[in-house]
């Protein structure tokens, strides 16, 4: 599965995007957030205030109990500043 | 139709090419965005980062959703991504129908639901540590009145 960072999420974990495989426990966005949140100082950094954390699976706008079982790609971003 | 791109873009030749051909449009509304110092003078550039791909898909579901709201006889949507410097133009919204009352509001929904839903980040660049440009909840509020 594909893991995509963008603006401070990806600056606060230090990647833009990796391939990785979900401990099978993993059901849902906030487990996986929960289990990056164990890799290392960057994650749990990018991701100790949910608040301001927003996500999409398979380029789909979700939320934190969004499944994520057989998605390709989830993305990790703070909400959108455009326009 | 849509496009992201870091070139700049020229309101009067977009609109010019949106309605060549066409005598069924007696409205077209267009909202330009531009690159905004409001800090009098700190800002060195504005760094536009954004979901390729998702980008794309947000914009068209966008697009698609004011055509079903509204009688549109066309609609454009142009975003740029990358560096821009102040008063450069980022984003170009067209929207064009018989009434002017169609136009309007479909051009105000689809800025609205750019701000709120399409995966773009802005980064300003002073100088000093670049900064990331917090979201505001008058977007969110602007969106909602919508009720999609």
């Amino acid at each position: 599965m594909k893991l995509l960072y963008f603006a401070w999420v990806r600056q606060k974990a230090g990647v833009a995007e990796e391939d990785v495989t979900l401990p099978g426990e993993v059901r849902d966005v906030s487990g996986v957030i929960s289990w990056l949140r164990t890799r290392g100082e960057g994650y749990e950094a990018a991701f100790c205030d949910l608040s301001v954390i927003r996500c999409a699976v398979d380029q789909e706008h979700g939320g934190l109990d969004t499944p994520v079982a057989g998605a390709t790609e989830i993305a990790f971003f703070p909400p959108v500043t455009g326009g | 139709m849509i496009r992201v791109q870091t070139e700049d873009f020229d309101i009067g030749a977009e609109v010019a090419a949106l309605t060549a051909g066409r005598t069924d449009i007696g409205a077209v509304v267009t909202f330009s965005g531009l690159v905004r110092d409001a800090n009098g003078g700190s800002l060195a550039s504005l760094e536009l980062e954004h979901y390729p791909g998702m980008t794309e898909k947000e914009l068209a579901r966008i697009e698609r959703e004011a055509n079903e709201r509204w009688p549109l006889q066309a609609s454009l949507i142009i975003h740029r991504v990358g560096k821009l410097l102040p008063g450069d133009n980022i984003v170009l919204v067209v929207a064009a129908s018989a009434h002017r009352q169609a136009a309007f509001e479909a051009a105000s929904f689809l800025m609205d639901y750019l701000k709120t839903r399409a995966p773009f980040w802005k980064r300003e660049d002073t100088g000093g540590e670049a900064r990331w440009v917090d979201a505001r909840e008058s977007d969110g509020a602007a969106a909602a009145k919508w009720k999609v």
